[in-house]
């Protein structure tokens, strides 16, 4: 069902800590020879093979390249659900954090905006911080509660992610 | 057919393939020659531009290019002008456009008709034959293939229009190059081997700007970002909104109904607008019915009122930066394409931001056609170190529940992209269900582009939720959309009936294709006599060639006066319209040619002999 990201790229299955400049690398090579530029002459049967391999090592760039999707693809391989539940509910030690959050929005006062942006703009850098370790943790022995523990990092980061954004513009204007 | 067929070192290699910019107000074509060098091609009047005008008398074959100028003024409303900003569109996208031809409102909503009965597509392809034949006609041989530049921002159903008025004018279009992307490969800033590219690309009627990383070959695009309708139409409109009120406040006669006064007034604005990108002032003179007119204008004042259209380009410079993720700092080099970057104020806007002085050492009306040979070279195995990778401009998304749009790929992806969605039905025994595709950035359907609707038909009756079918959406490597679908339970293709919003049928494409070949009936004369002209440059170009033999040194003084002979009448004849007299005198020169090659046979053959090579 999912497709096969990591094959794509030939990388060893659901590896999470990964080198930027060897994935552009082995993204590169791969599309010198898959290209469809590369078989605009071939037959009709070669041409769709090479539009569904690039298309393929395109998304599987895409998706790879970037930590979050990386690791939420992993989630999603591994039978995990990761759908939108998650950025509901408020993570309970957000509670107070977030009511006075949408207060400074009720009143419209830009400083106090200003400031809880700056708080939740840390919070999400935290988080990052702490991808890459569980990442390598990952790597050497993956098990199940790595796996929960990075879902629900993850889905604390999304809902922070929000707050950010409402932080960040839409909320004010009206 | 000919007797001189001695082999001079043409190979039989595999059809060419041409680039293409298909522009708003200029077309060209090009190649890539033996180095591997990109050339522009020259049309029969030794001109490189092609203008995108279209002249449709009452009967005969559409004129095409600088001829077609000539009749804007005298018939402007069977002269068809700035036919690109129409791909793809639908009437009400271009209101407030102020063009000499009309439109017949009452045509389908899906295509735009011109009053004079035909579509934006037919425009394209009447610009593209033409080149079609220049490049035949140039090279010597049949043209049947094509790369051609489109706008990066340029969305699915332009593309497409872009692609059918190829099919109409007997091209096969190989592949859609994004117009940035391509003069950044002309620029052979693959040269450099890695850096940051920005390509501000200002035309006739469209603006797009795209930044590329640039690594061993590779052009990979970060972003893009434009605006489909911003060009130097614009400001060619915006100055003759103002001249058209000054003469009505000085003759008080509205001359803007008026097409010849129009066209003419026009032509003299253009005038007076390439003349400022040089001079600090200008004259705009304009004689309408015995009366003249005439007003200063100062680079000063122009640049004044086209502040707030060069104003225009920076919103999607900053969009591009922000979306490749890179500072004004991070850009290497900055790279200027299309005519309207000429205009000292955009040269200074593009300097401002990027804070580098812009390249522009190429011809900014060429690089893309340039670019676009490069492509073709590529596709056709000549260019084996350079890629380009290029991005989807605008995100592609489904209708969801209350008119809100689900994203599915995302803007800057880099093409092909794909995305799987699996449907399922709402109702018990539902039999279809209909998808609604849309492009653009917004988060209501309504705000965005309809692309397409796709009717998954002949579900079996089933209980609600139970089927399952799985949609593939993929973005080609021109930027077009192709739609699969798959029941999941029996893995077998599913059925459905696609209705483009905008764009012609296949239907419709193919009956065009017809019309474009009765019409070829009247282009026949034409035809041939280019034709011919081809064979006589063949021929003579092996007789020159021949002259630098020792076997001309062999024939006697008369031999050789009978062959010079035979070529002055031939070159007598290759300027003329009589295709047969042509082909006459090519054959006499043949005729005239016999000992010549008698004689190098005879050299070879007995160089050979010898075990020498000649």
């Amino acid at each position: 069902m999912t497709p096969d990201y990591y094959g794509s790229l030939d990388l060893p299955p659901l590896k999470l800590d990964l080198v930027p400049a060897d994935l552009e690398q082995r993204f590169h090579a791969k599309s010198r020879l898959l290209h469809p530029d590369r078989f605009a002459r071939a037959s009709a049967v070669e041409q769709q093979a090479a539009l569904d391999a690039s298309s393929l090592l395109n998304d599987a760039y895409r998706t790879l390249r970037d930590p979050i999707r990386r690791a939420e693809y992993v989630l999603k391989a591994t039978g995990f659900n990761i759908g939108e539940q998650g950025t509901k509910d408020v993570p309970g030690d957000l509670l107070e954090e977030v009511f006075e959050f949408n207060m400074a929005l009720e009143d419209a006062d830009e400083d106090e905006v200003a400031a809880a942006r700056q708080r939740f703009v840390e919070m999400r850098n935290q988080i990052d911080d702490r991808l890459p370790k569980l990442f390598a943790v990952h790597d050497v022995a993956p098990d199940r509660a790595i796996l929960e523990e990075l879902r629900s990092l993850l889905n604390r980061r999304r809902y922070i992610a929000n707050l950010i954004s409402t932080a960040s513009g839409e909320g004010i204007r009206h | 057919m000919g007797t001189f067929q001695i082999d001079f070192g043409t190979s039989s290699k595999s059809p060419r393939i041409i680039g293409i910019d298909l522009g708003t107000t200029n077309s060209l074509g090009a190649y890539l020659d033996a180095t591997g060098t990109p050339r522009i091609i020259p049309g029969a009047d030794g001109q490189m531009l092609v203008p995108s005008v279209v002249h449709y008398p009452l009967e005969g074959a559409p004129v095409v290019g600088y001829a077609a100028i000539e009749k804007l003024k005298s018939d402007p409303k069977r002269t068809v002008y700035s036919a690109k900003r129409l791909m793809g569109r639908a009437l009400a996208d271009i209101e407030g456009e102020n063009l000499t031809y009309a439109f017949d409102a009452a045509a389908s909503t899906q295509v735009i008709h011109l009053a004079i009965g035909v579509t934006p597509p037919e425009v394209g392809a009447a610009v593209l034959r033409t080149l079609k034949q220049n490049a035949e006609a140039h090279l010597g041989e049949s043209v049947s293939q094509a790369v051609i530049t489109v706008p990066a921002y340029f969305n699915d159903a332009q593309r497409q229009a872009t692609k059918d008025a190829g099919r109409i004018a007997g091209l096969e279009v190989l592949r859609l190059v994004n117009e940035p992307t391509a003069a950044a490969l002309a620029y052979g800033l693959d040269k450099r081997k890695q850096g940051l590219i920005a390509v501000y690309d200002l035309g006739g009627g469209t603006f797009d700007i795209s930044i590329l990383k640039l690594h061993d070959g590779i052009f990979e695009v970060l972003a893009t970002n434009g605006d489909t309708h911003l060009g130097g139409d614009d400001i060619d409109q915006l100055l003759m909104t103002v001249a058209l009120e000054d003469l009505q406040s000085e003759w008080g006669i509205d001359l803007s109904q008026n097409g010849e006064a129009y066209q003419s007034l026009r032509q003299a604005v253009i005038a007076a607008k390439h003349a400022l990108s040089t001079a600090p002032a200008v004259y705009l003179d304009f004689s309408w019915l015995g009366k003249d007119y005439r007003r200063e204008l100062t680079r000063d004042v122009f640049e004044r009122l086209i502040m707030p259209i060069v104003d225009r380009t920076l919103g999607p410079c900053r969009r591009c930066l922000a979306d490749a993720g890179v500072t004004v700092e991070q850009i290497d080099e900055v790279v200027l394409v299309g005519g309207s970057t000429r205009i000292p104020l955009v040269r200074s806007a593009v300097e401002n931001l990027f804070r580098s002085r812009p390249h522009t050492e190429l011809n900014p009306d060429e690089v893309v056609a340039l670019g676009a040979a490069v492509q073709a070279g590529i596709l056709a195995g000549d260019v084996q170190d350079t890629l380009l990778l290029d991005v989807t401009p605008l995100s592609l998304g489904l209708e969801t529940m209350g008119g809100v749009v689900s994203k599915l790929i995302h803007r800057n992806s880099t093409i092909p992209a794909s995305a799987t969605e699996t449907f399922t039905t709402a109702v018990d025994g539902q039999r279809n269900v209909l998808i609604h595709v849309v492009q653009g950035e917004r988060e209501l359907v309504k705000d965005c582009r309809s692309l397409a609707r796709f009717d998954l038909k002949d579900i079996p009756p089933m209980p609600a939720g139970l089927p399952k079918i799985e949609v593939r959406f993929l973005i080609d490597a021109n930027g077009i959309l192709n739609v699969s679908a798959k029941e999941l339970r029996s893995g077998q293709q599913h059925s459905m009936e696609v209705t483009p919003s905008y764009g012609l049928t296949d239907e419709q494409v193919e009956a065009m294709i017809l019309a474009s070949i009765e019409h070829a009936e009247d282009d026949f004369r034409e035809r041939q006599v280019r034709e011919a002209r081809v064979e006589a440059d063949q021929i003579l170009a092996a007789i020159e060639k021949a002259k630098a033999n020792e076997a001309w040194d062999a024939l006697t003084d008369e031999q050789r006066a009978v062959v010079n002979l035979a070529t002055n009448q031939l070159l007598l004849a290759y300027h003329g319209e009589d295709h047969e007299l042509i082909l006459g005198k090519i054959e006499e020169l043949n005729e005239a040619t016999h000992p010549l090659a008698e004689t190098m046979m005879n050299t070879a053959v007995q160089g050979a002999l010898k075990g020498t090579k000649i």
